[in-house]
C-alpha cells in the first residue's frame, strides 16, 4: 500500500475513456454476451431433445414432472430480487448506506431462496423418478436449469463479496459501480430464468 | 526517434515495482510480458506439435511401417491439431495482440491488467493439462474435433478425453477473458484522436477475432461440459442408443469450430497489413475495405460451419444454403487479397525477411483458398472429404497463411519487443527453404487425396499409389524442421549478439514505432494525441501528409492539424502514470482452477480424493481471489494517494 502511493498520484483522468463507458462495465456487457451464447446453447439442446424424449420408450413427461405453482413461487422471488437490485444500486448512488445495506442483503436472501428453492424442487424430482439419466428431459432438464441455478449461486457469492468490500472500504469511490456491475449480471441471471420458466415450464 | 523521452522531462516517470528475476515473471501485469510469455509458451507448444507431426510423417514415409502403433498414431494426430489450434496458433496471435494492440493505440497498458495474467496462467496450465495425459494412461485419440460417439466412455475407456475436455475447458477461459480484455481495450483505452477508423489493421483484426471468440467458445464449452456429463454422470446427450443425438455434437462443435478458424487467420490478416504498406511504403491501399472485409469475414464465419459435416446427408436445402454461404466468404477474403496486392503496386518495395513472409502469406494462402472454395461446393466435397486433399487445403491456409503471417509479424516486431534485430540473411534462409519445404510436404497430398488416400490412417499398403507422395511429403516434413532450426538459431543468437536495434528500425508508420525498442514499462511517456491513421509517416514526412492521408479521410484540410501527424498532450495539467502493481493473485487463482479441473476429471471414478482436491481448489481459488480484490482496490487511481 505504502509503495503505491508513493509512486503514484492520483487521477481523475485515469477513468477517462474512448467510450465514456466504464471499462469494467463494458466487460461485464461482454461478459453477458458470451454468457448469452452458453445458455442459448444449453436451451437449444433442450428443445432438440423434446421430441425425441417423446418418442421414446423411457419417455418422461415434463407436465407430469414440473411444479407450475412452485416455480411460479421461484419466478416471483427472483423478480422480486431484481427490484431490490435496483433499490439497493440507488441507495448506494445516493449514498444511503443504510437503506443499501437493506436492498443489498435483500436481494442476497431472495437469491439464497431461489437457490433453496431449487434445491427442493431437484430434490422432489429426484424421488419421483427424474434423474440425469432416466430420460432426455431428465439429461436436459437438469444440466440446463442446474447451470442457471449455478449462476445464480455465483451471484450471490459476487453480491456478498460487493457487501463486504463496501463495508471494509465505506468511502470508495468506486462502490456505486461495484454495485451496478454485480447487478448488471444479476439481472441477466434473472432474464435467463425468465426464459427458462417461460419455454421450459410454461409451454 | 525518442519521442517519448523528448517530453519526458516534463511529467513523473512513475518508478515501476518488477520484481526481480522469475518471480517479476510470475507476478507480472505488464502487457507487454504477458504478449512475451504468451509468445514463448506457445511457441515451445508448437514445437512440441510439430514434433508430433514428424512422428506421423516419419510413420507414413513408407507403406506398411510399424514405426508407430495405431494407438499412438491416433493420439498423435489428436494432439497434434489440438496442439497447433488452442496452443500454438491461437496464443501466438495473442500474444502478438497482447504485446502490441495497447502500444498501436496509444494505450499505457490492457484494460485489465489482472485479468489478463489469469489468461496468460490458465492458457498454460490447461495445455500443461492435456499434456499430462501422456503420462496417466494415454493421450485423447478421437481427433481434434472430439465425435461422439467415439469420445463415450466405453469407447474412450481412458481418461485422455477427459483431459482434453478440461485442458480446452482452462483454454477457453483464458481465451473468452482475453477476447474480453481485448474487446475494452481497443474499444475503451484508444489514445485521444484515435478512431475506430484511424486504428492499425492489425488492431480491427484483434477487435473482430475477440468479438468471434466471444461468441463461438461458449457454445464449445456446452458441448465439452455435456459431453464430461455423458462420460461421468450419466447423462445421454450424445449416446445415440439412449436417443442421444451424435450430429448434436458436430453442430456444436463447428459451430464454434469453423469461427474458429477465421480466428486463426484473421489475426495475420492484420499483421499482413501493417508489414506491406511499411515495407511498400505507400499507406495501405483501400483501408475501409481491409477492415470492414474483415468484419464480414467474421460474421460470414457463424454462418458456414455445416460445410464441415456435408457427408453427413442433412439433406440438399441445408447443403445448399452452407455451401452458397461458404461461397460468399470468398468475396472479402478477395477483396483484401487485391488491397494487398495494390498496396504492393508502384511501391518502392524493401524486400526484407518480413516482407518475404508477407508475400508468401499471399501467394500460399491464395493456394489453400482456392482448394477452400471448391471444398465449399458439397458434391466436390463429399468426393474430398476425410480425404488429404482436406489435410493439404487446410495446411494451406493455416500454415502457408497463418504460420508464415506470424513469422512476418516476427520477424517485423522482434526488434521491437527484444531492442535486437533478427540476422536478416538467416531469415530469408529459413524463408525460402520453409517455403520449398512446405510445399513439398502439402502440396503432394492435393494428388495424395484425390488418389483416394484417407486422413487419419496410420499406414496404407503398397500397391494403392501412394507411395511416390508420401515419401516427398515425408521428405518435406523433415526439411521443415531444419527451417524450424533455423529460426530457433536465429533468436538465440540475435538475442545475444544481434545489432542493436533503434526505436523505428523500418520506417513504421503505427504508434508502437514512436517509443524505444524495446519499449518502457509505461509505454508512453505523455499519451500520443492521433491526427491520422499513419501518425508516424505524417510527422516524418510533413510534405507527403497530403498524399499519405487520401482524400480528407482524416481530416488533413483543417489547418491546425496539418502541422503533425500526432502529437503529445500539452496541457497544463499533465496526466500522470498509473501503473497495476504485480501480484502473484492470478497465478494463485489459476492453480486453483487447474487443482479443480483434476478434481472434476476424477470425481465418478475416485470420489472421496477426488471431491477433496476440488475443495482444495476452490480454497486456493477463494484464497487467489481475495487477495486479488484486495490489491485491486490498493491499487484503484481514487484509493493511492
Amino acid at each position: 500500500m505504502s509503495e503505491s502511493s508513493m509512486t503514484r498520484p492520483p487521477t481523475a483522468a485515469a477513468h477517462h475513456t474512448s467510450l465514456g463507458v466504464d471499462n469494467r462495465k463494458l466487460g461485464v456487457w461482454t461478459f453477458i454476451g458470451s454468457e448469452t451464447m452458453f445458455f442459448a446453447t444449453l436451451i437449444t439442446t433442450y428443445f432438440v431433445f423434446a421430441p425425441v424424449n417423446r418418442a421414446r420408450p423411457d419417455f418422461q413427461d415434463p407436465r407430469k414432472f414440473l411444479d407450475i405453482e412452485l416455480t411460479t413461487v421461484l419466478a416471483s422471488i427472483l423478480l422480486a430480487s431484481s427490484l431490490t437490485m435496483v433499490l439497493a444500486l440507488s441507495a448506494s448512488r445516493r449514498g444511503d448506506r443504510r437503506s443499501f445495506t437493506t436492498w443489498l442483503l435483500a436481494t442476497v436472501g431472495l437469491g439464497l431462496a431461489f437457490i433453496g428453492g431449487q434445491v427442493y424442487e431437484f430434490n422432489h424430482l429426484y424421488h419421483e423418478g427424474l434423474t440425469l439419466s432416466s430420460s432426455l428431459f431428465g439429461t436436459t432438464f437438469f444440466v440446463l436449469t442446474g447451470f442457471h441455478g449455478a449462476h445464480v449461486a455465483v451471484g450471490v457469492i459476487w453480491l456478498l463479496s460487493v457487501f463486504f468490500k463496501v463495508r471494509a472500504y465505506p468511502d470508495s469511490p468506486e462502490n456505486a459501480m461495484d454495485v451496478e456491475i454485480a447487478g448488471l449480471y444479476w439481472h441477466f441471471v434473472d432474464l435467463v430464468w425468465v426464459a427458462i420458466f417461460v419455454l421450459v415450464y410454461l409451454i | 526517434m525518442a519521442i517519448a523521452e523528448r517530453t519526458a522531462g516534463t511529467v513523473s516517470i512513475p518508478v515501476v515495482n518488477v520484481r526481480p528475476g522469475w518471480a517479476g515473471w510470475l507476478s507480472t501485469t505488464d502487457h507487454k510480458r504477458i504478449g512475451i510469455m504468451y509468445l514463448v509458451s506457445a511457441f515451445v507448444f508448437f514445437l512440441i506439435g510439430g514434433i508430433e507431426a514428424l512422428l506421423m510423417r516419419i510413420q507414413l514415409g513408407v507403406p506398411d511401417n510399424t514405426f508407430l502403433t495405431p494407438d499412438v498414431y491416433n493420439q498423435l494426430f489428436t494432439m497434434h491439431g489440438t496442439t497447433m489450434i488452442f496452443l500454438g496458433l491461437m496464443p501466438l496471435n495473442v500474444g502478438l495482440g497482447n504485446y502490441l494492440v495497447p502500444l498501436m493505440i496509444g494505450a499505457r497498458d490492457m484494460a485489465f491488467p489482472r485479468l489478463n495474467a489469469l489468461s496468460i496462467w490458465l492458457f498454460i496450465f490447461g495445455g500443461l493439462m492435456l499434456y499430462v495425459s501422456f503420462f496417466v494412461g494415454g493421450a485423447p485419440n478421437v481427433g481434434w474435433f472430439a465425435y461422439a460417439p467415439l469420445t463415450q466412455k466405453q469407447y474412450s475407456p481412458t481418461a485422455g478425453v477427459d483431459y482434453w475436455i478440461i485442458g480446452i475447458g482452462l483454454t477457453g477461459v483464458a481465451s473468452i477473458a482475453g477476447a474480453l480484455n481485448f474487446i475494452v481495450t481497443i474499444l475503451n483505452m484508444r489514445a485521444p484522436g484515435m478512431t475506430l477508423n484511424r486504428m492499425p489493421l492489425f488492431v480491427w483484426m484483434q477487435l473482430v477475432v475477440a468479438f468471434i471468440l466471444i461468441f463461438a467458445f461458449p457454445v464449445l464449452t456446452v458441448a465439452t461440459i455435456q459431453l464430461l456429463f455423458d462420460r461421468h454422470f450419466g447423462t445421454r446427450f450424445f449416446l445415440p442408443n439412449l436417443g442421444g443425438d451424435v450430429v448434436l455434437w458436430q453442430h456444436l462443435f463447428w459451430f464454434f469450430g469453423h469461427p474458429e478458424v477465421y480466428i486463426l487467420i484473421l489475426p495475420t490478416m492484420g499483421i499482413i497489413s501493417e508489414v506491406l504498406p511499411t515495407f511498400s511504403r505507400k499507406p495501405i491501399f483501400g483501408y475501409a475495405f481491409v477492415a470492414y472485409s474483415g468484419v464480414a469475414i467474421g460474421f460470414l464465419g457463424f454462418l458456414v460451419w455445416a460445410h464441415h459435416m456435408f457427408a453427413v446427408g442433412l439433406g440438399p436445402l441445408a447443403n445448399a444454403f452452407f455451401g452458397a454461404a461458404s461461397f460468399l466468404v470468398a468475396v472479402p477474403t478477395g477483396v483484401k487479397i487485391f488491397n494487398w496486392l495494390a498496396t504492393m503496386w508502384q511501391g518502392s518495395l524493401n524486400l526484407t525477411t518480413a516482407m518475404h513472409y508477407a508475400i508468401g502469406f499471399i501467394s500460399m494462402f491464395i493456394i489453400g483458398g482456392i482448394s477452400g472454395v471448391t471444398l465449399a461446393s458439397p458434391p466436390i466435397n463429399v468426393q474430398q472429404t476425410d480425404s488429404y486433399y482436406v489435410v493439404a487445403h487446410m495446411h494451406y491456409v493455416l500454415f502457408g497463411g497463418a504460420i508464415q503471417g506470424i513469422f512476418a509479424g516476427i520477424f517485423y516486431w522482434f526488434p521491437k519487443m527484444t531492442g535486437r534485430m533478427l540476422d536478416e540473411r538467416l531469415g530469408k534462409w529459413q524463408f525460402w527453404l520453409m517455403l520449398i519445404s512446405f510445399n513439398l510436404t502439402f502440396f503432394p497430398m492435393h494428388l495424395s487425396g484425390n488418389a483416394g488416400m484417407p486422413r487419419r490412417i496410420y499406414t496404407y499398403e503398397a500397391d494403392m499409389g501412394w507411395n511416390l507422395w508420401n515419401l516427398i511429403s515425408t521428405t518435406g516434413s523433415l526439411l521443415l524442421a531444419v527451417a524450424f532450426l533455423l529460426f530457433l538459431w536465429n533468436v538465440v543468437t540475435s538475442i545475444r549478439r544481434g545489432p542493436i536495434a533503434p526505436a523505428d528500425p523500418w520506417d513504421g508508420a503505427t504508434l508502437e514505432w514512436a517509443v524505444s525498442s524495446p519499449p518502457p514499462v509505461y509505454n508512453f511517456a505523455v499519451t500520443p494525441r492521433v491526427r491520422s491513421r499513419r501518425p508516424l509517416w505524417d510527422q516524418k514526412y510533413p510534405h507527403l501528409r497530403e498524399i499519405n492521408s487520401g482524400h480528407g479521410m482524416s481530416g488533413a484540410h483543417n489547418e491546425s492539424e496539418k502541422r503533425d501527424g500526432f502529437e503529445h498532450e500539452t496541457s497544463p495539467a499533465m496526466e500522470p502514470i498509473h501503473l497495476p502493481s504485480p501480484t502473484y493473485a492470478p497465478l494463485i487463482v489459476s492453480v486453483g482452477i487447474m487443482i479443480l479441473g483434476f478434481g472434476i476429471i476424477y470425481l465418478s471414478d475416485f470420489g472421496l480424493i477426488a471431491a477433496s482436491a476440488m475443495i482444495v481448489g476452490l480454497l486456493i481459488m477463494a484464497f487467489g481471489i481475495l487477495s486479488w480484490v484486495r490489491i485491486s482496490h490498493v491499487d484503484s487511481p481514487h484509493h493511492a494517494h
